[in-house]
């Protein structure tokens, strides 16, 4: 068995997401990590030095610079006839470009896989998380992306995969990066922070949050959302935490002013600890938390904060 | 400009779904049925570029058992000018849906198709960007912003940093993202305008696809469940509690 592990970055960052795929692609086979962009060389460099890579493969073009599915898919297209699995981390970029490799293989593509029982058959959530497929592919390459919270990171120094540079194709002139708006924070990313913090509709404004980013600076967290949120435009998009947003699965996860949807818990009830703080003592949220706190979240978190600084 | 949507039949999002107790599957007897919430926002902005006289027609399109019909006819309601069904009792996964749209498409050339982003059921997140490559168009995933400007559609994109805009060559795929619109309510009157739309039936054989699926479903299981834990008094019991008793701080 072959994978292929097509890398998340952004030129400059080999993403931590990679560090749990390549923990499940190792389960498949012999991993060569593939990173396609523009000035990357360090992503390169980190990539060869993960554990448990045998060979990246560099290619470092200007048409890779902002990881367009369309030309992504042509180069892992060109790349898959090496390889048995095709993975990615089942982050927006990896949703974006492998389905359209899957489709233009003319295979099925499994999507955020949480467990791999055999080379061709996984297990996957369903409704939210609500149940567990286990699938078996009979397609002749896999293509899969990977729940990096249900793998363990392979540690990310100590490897000394040798790179190869390899061309770029042409541009499919089908899209153009126009521009970005990126949240700047210098607290840890959500995916991989060992601590979360999330508000929700109970926080009432965005400016309310600041209570939050408070107690995140005091544990070193991440700062998360609920759908509700987002959508009242307390906090940016990049936020959400649930079915459709991030999957977190960090040591301690704080819901604050959060009811606990089904399709919030989605995103959040593998974390190891679960803290609920809201007023409403029926809320779903406390079926699934360690530790509730029944309260009005305006007098809890500064007081919880004060007992931090204790 | 003609205007495509798909949209799906699933398990309403309130509903708290029971799996099968042979492990076959979920349970979908007697449960209510929806449209799929993303496939919504995606029809709500077909229309919207219609009545902004951007687009011409837009056509729904579902797939699926007969009950499919009902959702189209929702979309209807909502404003989709016709329906189309392909209609089959084959289970049909991503990649079979997304070459049955990719040949409706070939009929019906429409110069922008839009899709949910995910169906709230399976959680594939694949059709839009399967449909994009067997039909060699430019692909727009996770869509919460979009500017049709000539020959180009220029679409905000919700990526895991914040946002992204790309300009994608038109005809293009479009895959939606929650914060695109707010769907709106059908009226009792267009509902009742809806049941004398047009709407096709088609079989994928007629379509010529081979929709057969991929993927062999082994089991459905209940995920590990979490019990409930304590109810702690107030913040001073909180911190001890997760600094001596479950020493994650």
């Amino acid at each position: 068995m072959s994978v292929l592990l097509v890398a998340d970055h952004d030129n400059v960052e080999f993403k931590s997401a990679n560090l749990n795929t390549l923990s499940a692609a190792g389960q498949l086979g012999d991993v060569t990590v593939l990173v396609a962009g523009s000035n990357c060389r360090a992503v390169a460099d980190a990539a060869a030095a993960a554990e448990g890579v045998s060979k990246v493969l560099l290619v470092d073009a200007e048409i890779y610079g902002h990881a367009l599915a369309e030309n992504m898919a042509t180069l892992i297209v060109g790349l898959s006839g090496d390889y048995t699995h095709l993975v990615a981390a089942a982050t927006a970029s990896g949703k974006n470009v492998l389905p359209r490799v899957a489709a233009l293989l003319d295979v099925a593509q499994i999507s955020d896989i949480t467990e791999i029982e055999t080379p061709d058959t996984f297990v996957r959530p369903i409704y939210a998380g609500n149940a567990m497929a286990t699938v078996q592919s009979s397609d002749s390459i896999k293509v899969i992306t990977v729940r990096g919270t249900a793998f363990e990171a392979v540690a990310s120094e100590g490897g000394g995969a040798p790179i190869e540079e390899i061309s770029a194709g042409a541009d499919a002139g089908l899209s153009n990066f126009i521009g970005q708006e990126l949240s700047k924070s210098e607290r840890p990313e959500l995916t991989s922070a060992k601590v979360v913090i999330s508000g929700g509709r109970g926080m009432q404004n965005g400016e309310n949050f600041a209570m939050l980013e408070k107690v995140a600076d005091q544990l070193g967290a991440a700062v998360g959302a609920s759908r509700a949120a987002v959508d009242a435009g307390y906090v940016p998009n990049d936020y959400q935490v649930g079915q459709t947003g991030k999957v977190v699965a960090p040591d301690l996860y704080i819901a604050v002013g959060i009811s606990g949807a089904i399709q919030h818990l989605a995103g959040m009830k593998d974390s190891k600890v679960i803290v609920a703080i809201n007023k409403d003592e029926e809320a779903p949220i406390f079926q699934v938390s360690d530790y509730g706190l029944v309260a009005d979240l305006f007098d809890a978190i500064p007081e919880f904060s004060a007992e931090l600084d204790k | 400009m003609k205007v495509l949507v798909a949209v799906k039949r699933v398990i309403d999002f309130n509903v708290k779904v029971r799996v099968k107790s042979d492990q076959s599957g979920v349970e979908t007897a007697n449960v209510k049925m929806s449209m799929n919430p993303f496939d919504e926002i995606a029809v709500e902005e077909g229309i919207r570029l219609k009545e902004a006289g951007t687009a011409s027609e837009v056509i729904a399109v579902s797939m699926g058992q007969k009950q499919s019909q009902e959702t189209i006819r929702t979309a209807l309601a909502m404003g989709a000018d016709r329906g189309i069904l392909v209609e089959t009792d084959t289970e049909l996964q991503p990649l079979a849906v997304a070459k049955l749209l990719a040949a409706i498409i070939e009929k019906e050339s429409p110069d922008l198709v839009i899709l949910g982003k995910q169906a709230i059921d399976d959680d594939s997140n694949q059709t839009g960007q399967m449909l994009a490559a067997l039909t060699g168009r430019a692909q727009g995933t996770f869509v919460s912003n979009l500017e049709l400007t000539g020959d180009k559609v220029k679409v905000t994109r919700e990526v895991d940093a914040g946002l992204e805009t790309i300009e994608l060559a038109m005809p293009a795929i479009l895959t939606v993202d929650l914060r695109l619109n707010e769907p709106r309510y059908a009226s009792l009157p267009n509902i009742m305008k809806a049941k004398k739309k047009q709407l096709d039936t088609i079989t994928p054989e007629e379509l010529g696809v081979d929709a057969s699926p991929r993927l062999t479903t082994l089991k459905v299981v209940e995920p590990s469940g979490r019990d409930a834990g304590v109810i702690v008094e107030n913040a001073a019991e909180l911190v001890s509690k997760l600094r001596n008793e479950a020493k994650v701080i």
